[in-house]
């Protein structure tokens, strides 16, 4: 019978010392990159689809309004609502809540103040064309009604 | 000469592991969720309604309804989304100085000079039992129209498209075809209250 003789006696070991500079530089990326999002959403939004829509530049101008139909429809019904920050509210606490959020950006980016409207496809306008009045009364004048890039409904 | 103490190694073969766990932490919970959409300015709100609306012939008026069930009339005629934006198109061009489409007036704008600039302007106006959706997709169309035009000029006069121009040639370019865009104020009409 053949003897098999261990080839290499001495074990092979792979340099990983470098490996993990290449792990730090990925961890550092995405740690950077990281915007953990604010608000949990309450309400279902599909927002609609349209061809000319751009990137918001500044994000950290930016404030959300949310409006669909609230996820839990057994506590809170099917009728589309308004959500800011985290709780469902009605059109009239809309001036309070722009009048906080200018109040937490500088004095100088207060003009520059954008309004996201992020809205679910389905909300009738009614409840939109509240919510413009009430932004209008409160002057936060810069909207932006949030998409998704798509030309589907034009075929 | 004394040799120097050997530096005790350190056994940094853990740090891949523990830097993977938080790389991993990470990925989980990063969304690059960039948001887009069409930005408008609403405009200012005036304390009191006056009656005195300054008059716009209604020729340079291109007014756009969309009803309760999303459906369009466009200038007094049922539309198909899809042909809207052509039709805007040549609302804010008028192209062959048709009676029926805006008025010229001209203006001395910088890169182009002595033109004639359209007094065309989009009147928009949706109950309130109009979708979401629709509404943006009539904004969508109305913006693109715009946006397509601009884009054409700029290809014409500059050779380029608009987006890479300079900010004050993009101002000429918004002087000689001004997109306006109005809404009409909201109105309730009837038992508004009730209607959903």
């Amino acid at each position: 019978m053949a003897v098999f003789r261990k080839k290499g006696s001495r074990k092979a070991r792979m340099n990983l010392s470098s490996m993990s500079d290449i792990v730090f530089m990925l961890l550092f990326f995405f740690m950077v990159t990281t915007t953990f999002r604010s608000a949990s959403l309450k309400v279902k939004i599909h927002v609609p689809g349209a061809t000319e829509v751009k990137k918001i530049e500044n994000k950290s101008l930016v404030s959300y309004i949310y409006i669909g139909r609230p996820t839990n429809e057994k506590m809170y019904g099917t009728e589309p609502r308004i959500q800011l920050n985290d709780t469902f509210k009605e059109v009239d606490d809309i001036r309070d809540f722009i009048a906080s959020e200018r109040a937490q950006k500088s004095e100088a980016d207060q003009a520059k103040m954008t309004v996201s409207l992020k809205i679910d496809k389905d909300v009738k306008m009614g409840i939109v064309t509240d919510v413009k009045q009430a932004l209008r009364r409160a002057s936060a004048l810069k909207i932006n009604y949030s998409g998704r890039k798509d030309d589907s409904y034009l075929k | 000469m004394r040799k120097a103490p050997e530096m005790p190694e350190l056994n940094t073969g853990s740090s891949a592991d523990i830097a993977f766990l938080l790389l991993i932490f990470f990925l989980v919970t990063t969304t690059f969720d960039t948001d887009k959409g069409i930005i408008r300015m609403l405009p200012p709100i005036v304390e009191k309604q006056e009656k005195s609306e300054s008059k716009v012939k209604e020729r340079n008026v291109f007014v756009v309804l969309v009803n309760a069930k999303d459906q369009l009339l466009v200038e007094g005629e049922p539309m198909d989304i899809r042909q809207l934006r052509e039709k805007t198109k040549e609302f804010l061009l008028n192209p062959e100085d048709l009676p029926n489409l805006p008025e010229k007036e001209e203006k001395d704008i910088p890169y182009f000079g002595k033109v004639r600039v359209s007094k065309g302007v989009i009147s928009l106006q949706n109950d309130r039992g109009t979708s979401y959706g629709k509404y943006l997709e009539v904004q969508n169309e109305l913006t693109a129209a715009g946006n397509e035009i601009k884009d054409q000029i700029a290809m014409q006069k500059f050779n380029k498209h608009f987006d890479d121009l300079p900010e004050d040639q993009q101002n000429a370019i918004k002087q000689y075809v001004p997109v306006m865009i109005s809404e009409a104020e909201p109105k309730n009409i009837g038992a508004g209250k009730g209607r959903k």
